[in-house]
């Protein structure tokens, strides 16, 4: 119901897989958008105002109201605008899909980052184990499905566009091997697929300023030891 | 509905599953209540949950389902009466805010407050107050959702039960009614409601068992 009316911001970061998240969902329902960058290291009073909580990107406003966390933001974008769905309309396959992309977040992402972006060691390793097996459980998932969410990307795809996308970029900065086509081939051509899906490729960042935005980040973090 | 099948496996102490009860007792779902024993799993706890491998799990004609709030949802938009989410899709949207806010930061921090013990208990503590405080900013209206029980109020109200126990065997202040006066009457108001009431566990079994399960980590711990 594209009203000329509306007001859709999203601030947001470009390296930020979490800020991709919403980008796609938004590309997906071709909903027009304002795109405001944010300086992390330098707040601004309009993130610091929508996101008091959590001070955080992505924060999407929807006609002066504000919404944050990525995953709710895409539920959000779901329930307003009906068309193109990113949810299935079953309940079970709904509450599948809800479930997966939290998973995702708890025992995929927290720990891949910190497997990578952790000054100690020990820490890293237990972390570098644990995305493995949250990657495992994912690669069981996908079976033989083009996507999670079937013919076409869904809420977990786009939960899981950070495995596709930051995670190989991670493992190159850090030289570990997480998710490879050797250890989960099925979930590999999955990521192959999502990356190349139009709407997906509209809405990544580009990959080498991506790259060298994390590898200083990682530099700086073991430089400072 | 005839012929539907329920099943809820719980444990009689966790908060997380009390949400789920609550829910179909809310809602007047029948369903069969069946108590895991964590300490020796269930084959079929292990069947329905292999991921996580806890409670509580719904199962429903045969389909498995765990992490409560994804339970909540599921419950919701599978039986539509007495609506928990609001219909609004921005109502919706803060009511699932509020529901992850308690799981993220205040059950981790009220977790160390309850299992540390010095710096790192006063640290977790004052983080609860705080987390309480941004609550207390939330509240709009006798509940969460406004005037009838609904999503949010299902989601946290059991931290208006558990977390006194937690001051009590600890012994710091969490909850104030001076800062949360909002906080504290929505509590109370949501644990009087009838059907709320009638699914906690009695106060001194929920006591003991967790001063019991204190002593365990806190003796276990180097």
């Amino acid at each position: 119901m594209a009203s000329s009316k509306e007001e859709v911001t999203l601030l947001g970061a470009k390296e930020s897989p979490f800020v991709c998240r919403v980008k796609i969902a938004l590309n997906l329902k071709g909903v027009e958008y304002k795109y405001v960058e944010e300086d992390l290291l330098n707040k601004s009073e309009l993130l610091l105002k929508y996101n008091p909580i959590y001070k955080k990107v992505p924060v999407f406003v929807h006609n002066g109201k504000p919404i944050a966390e990525s995953l709710l933001i895409v539920e959000y974008i779901d329930d307003a605008w009906k068309h193109n769905p990113i949810l299935p309309s079953d309940p079970y396959q709904r509450a599948l899909a809800r479930f997966w992309s939290k998973f995702i977040d708890d025992k995929v992402v927290v720990p891949a980052r910190k497997a990578v972006f952790t000054v100690d060691e020990k820490e890293r390793e237990e972390n570098a184990e644990e995305s493995l097996k949250g990657l495992q459980f994912l690669e069981n998932e996908i079976k033989d499905k083009k996507f999670f969410g079937g013919e076409e990307i869904g809420l977990v795809d786009i939960a899981a566009v950070f495995i596709a996308f930051w995670i190989p970029m991670f493992q190159q900065i850090a030289g570990l091997e997480l998710f490879t086509s050797h250890k989960f081939p099925k979930l590999y051509k999955w990521g192959q697929e999502l990356i190349n899906h139009p709407v997906v490729k509209e809405s990544l960042p580009p990959r080498d300023p991506t790259f060298a935005f994390f590898k200083g980040r990682y530099e700086s973090l073991f430089a400072s030891k | 509905m005839a012929g539907e099948s329920v099943t809820l496996i719980g444990l009689w102490s966790s908060p997380f599953v009390l949400r789920v009860k609550w829910a179909l007792e809310v809602k007047g779902i029948e369903y069969q209540y069946v108590e895991e024993d964590l300490s020796n799993k269930s084959a079929m706890l292990l069947q329905y949950n292999p991921v996580y491998k806890k409670v509580p799990v719904l199962v429903h004609d045969g389909k498995p389902l765990a992490e409560s709030l994804v339970i909540l949802e599921y419950i919701d938009e599978t039986w539509k009466q007495t609506p928990l989410l609001p219909h609004d899709p921005y109502e919706k949207a803060k009511a699932r805010f509020w529901s992850r806010f308690v799981d993220e930061k205040c059950v981790p921090a009220l977790i160390t407050t309850f299992f540390k013990g010095g710096e790192e208990q006063q640290k977790a503590g004052q983080e609860v107050r705080e987390n309480l405080k941004i609550l207390e900013g939330g509240i709009e209206g006798k509940h969460f959702g406004g005037e009838k029980i609904g999503f949010v109020d299902i989601a946290i109200g059991w931290l208006g039960y558990w977390i006194p126990i937690v001051e009590e065997i600890v012994g710091i202040n969490l909850i104030d009614k001076e800062l949360m006066p909002k906080l504290d009457a929505w509590f109370h108001d949501f644990l009087e409601h009838p059907v709320i009431k009638e699914c906690i566990p009695p106060r001194d079994k929920l006591l003991n068992h967790n001063k019991a399960s204190r002593k365990v980590s806190t003796s276990s711990s180097t």
